[in-house]
């Protein structure tokens, strides 16, 4: 039999973002992603600066190069994605374990999946990340002082 | 009770057409049909090939959402065209495209051999060591009601491949297993009758096998039986954890129950009638 | 099976680094109004407050264990992403081979750090 030539009809990388029904999980997958390589970046970087201070060399301190607002900025950035990544990875921890998505149900029409009972979770876990998020932007924007 | 509408309302057919003979890429071509209430996406292609044009290919059998094997994209959406109905989800315009993730071999028809490849590989079927009488039945394994429960909605899997369309992961990860063959695995970890999940796991456990899933939980949204593939990966990722940390339970599978005419009959019950026959 | 180690230490790790990085996090970025281990005035961040807390025994271990458990957490990941790519199994070896080094290299240099400021912080609060 001849080969039938296929079409490879893999969605990529943007498969990642779109492709299927966009539920809030997804947003909340893709999100997740983003802000764990954004914090990996920032931490590798972060060892290293630190590091210095072991030399008696303080960048990040009054007169010190990171010691201007876009670095401020950045860090706060940093402090957001932790706030999410960290709220969100609760949820993910017992979800993953199974502790937030039910048990195995008789599927009836109009169906309810362990999206639904995992769903409550994934709001009051929005809701502490803006919280600190909150408290975050307080001090960032020197209100505190 | 609403009102049936007869009148026929022209909508749009955005069809992704690939003949692998004459074209390098799929192309979208489109069909204005007209469509009435109550038809659904299969229907239309019908519709197509019996009056517009005959070349269009796609996979079909039952027409009832029972064999799985119309899966296509509706609208961006992994689903059955057959029992989707066009204007629950088409005002002028429908793209109708073959499932993401597949290979295509041609217009609508996406090649699932590889889903099904991933499946057998886990062993989708009852593992025991008492192999003779798996071959060669001499009674029944004992399976409570409630034991049923614990695997019953991933059964109703048809293997229409739509939660495998709509999985981010499989979007870039050939190997990854998928939330079909995973939803099946632990279907059958779950049966109390089987003991081959140890052996599964080795899979299941691998570098592309439940961990490459991150609860998007698209498969569980695009799923049309409500199997829920995304519950049974979640709790197939704890069964691993658990036995990685040797915390599960060690239970035997269940026992056979006595053969045929074996039983002890209970003091009441009554005597068949005589064969009349 | 050995996904599943590498992923359950991976979750494992999650929850330590909630708990350090949010102490880390408020110590740090809501200094101004917890005042947190931060005794002399002017931000948390400043030199005479870093020492401080770099010459206390528990910061220093924390430092270390947050370091290591941080770096796992966070390489694992990357790897989960770059493994979902399709790459080829001698890349993903290589892959694995690469952070685990680039890991224990930044692990090394992190604690030395951490060692080298405690015994610069005792000496300086002494004399």
């Amino acid at each position: 039999m001849a080969e039938i030539k296929r079409y490879d009809n893999r969605l990529g990388v943007w498969g990642w973002l779109g492709g299927g029904r966009w539920g809030i999980e997804r947003y909340a997958y893709i999100l997740h992603r983003l802000t764990g390589l954004g914090i990996l970046l920032y931490f590798l970087m972060h060892i290293v600066v630190t590091s210095l201070r072991a030399f008696g060399v303080y960048l990040w301190v009054e007169g010190g190069f990171f010691h201007q607002p876009i670095f401020k900025l950045g860090e706060f950035l940093v402090f957001a994605a932790f706030a999410y990544h960290a709220m969100n990875g609760v949820r993910l921890v017992l979800v993953e374990l199974g502790f937030a998505v039910g048990k195995p149900i008789e599927p009836i029409y109009p169906y309810k999946t362990s999206l639904n009972v995992q769903r409550p979770l994934l709001i009051a876990m929005m809701i502490l990340a803006v919280v600190f998020l909150a408290a975050g932007g307080y001090e960032f924007l020197g209100l505190a002082k | 009770m609403p009102e049936a509408s007869f009148t026929a309302r022209e909508i749009n057919f955005h069809v992704t057409r690939y003949n692998p003979e004459s074209d390098s890429a799929p192309y979208v071509k489109t069909y204005r049909i007209p469509v009435r209430e109550g038809m659904t996406v299969l229907d239309g292609l019908h519709y197509i090939k019996d009056n517009v044009d005959s070349t269009l290919a796609w996979r079909y059998s039952c027409r009832m959402g029972i064999c799985g094997s119309c899966g296509m994209l509706l609208n961006g959406r992994a689903t059955l065209a057959c029992n989707t109905q066009i204007l629950h989800i088409a005002e002028t315009d429908l793209t109708v495209g073959p499932l993401p993730n597949f290979e295509i071999i041609r217009d609508l028809v996406p090649d699932l051999m590889i889903m099904f490849d991933k499946h057998r590989s886990l062993k989708p079927y009852v593992v025991r060591a008492d192999e003779d009488e798996i071959n060669d039945p001499a009674g029944e394994y004992y399976q409570s009601p409630e034991e049923l429960e614990a695997y019953l909605q991933f059964a109703f899997c048809i293997k229409c491949g739509c939660c495998m369309a709509a999985c981010p992961t499989l979007a870039t990860d050939a190997r990854y297993l998928g939330p079909m063959p995973l939803a099946a695995a632990e279907r059958w970890n779950k049966d109390t009758r089987d003991d081959g999940r140890q052996d599964r796991n080795r899979q299941t456990g691998s570098s592309h096998g439940a961990f490459r899933c991150h609860y998007a939980g698209e498969c569980s949204r695009a799923c049309p039986k409500g199997v829920d593939p995304a519950k049974a990966i979640q709790l197939l990722k704890r069964q691993l954890v658990l036995d990685y940390l040797h915390l599960a339970r060690r239970k035997k599978p269940c026992q056979k129950l006595h053969g045929p005419g074996q039983g002890k009959p209970r003091p009441d019950q009554p005597t068949a009638p005589a064969k009349t026959v | 099976m050995r996904e599943t180690k590498y992923w359950t230490w991976h979750m494992t790790a999650g929850v330590v680094i909630l708990v350090l990085l949010g102490l880390h996090m408020v110590i740090m970025h809501l200094g101004s109004i917890t005042h947190l281990f931060a005794p002399h005035a002017g931000e948390a961040v400043s030199r005479e407050n870093s020492l401080f807390r770099d010459g206390q025994l528990f910061f220093t271990i924390t430092y270390i264990l947050l370091l290591g458990v941080a770096l796992y957490h966070g390489l694992y990941g990357l790897r989960t992403i770059l493994f979902e790519l399709t790459l080829k199994p001698a890349v993903e070896k290589a892959v694995s081979v690469v952070l685990l080094v680039v890991g224990l290299g930044l692990f090394g240099l992190g604690t030395w750090a951490a060692v080298a400021v405690h015994a610069i912080a005792i000496t300086g609060a002494r004399g």
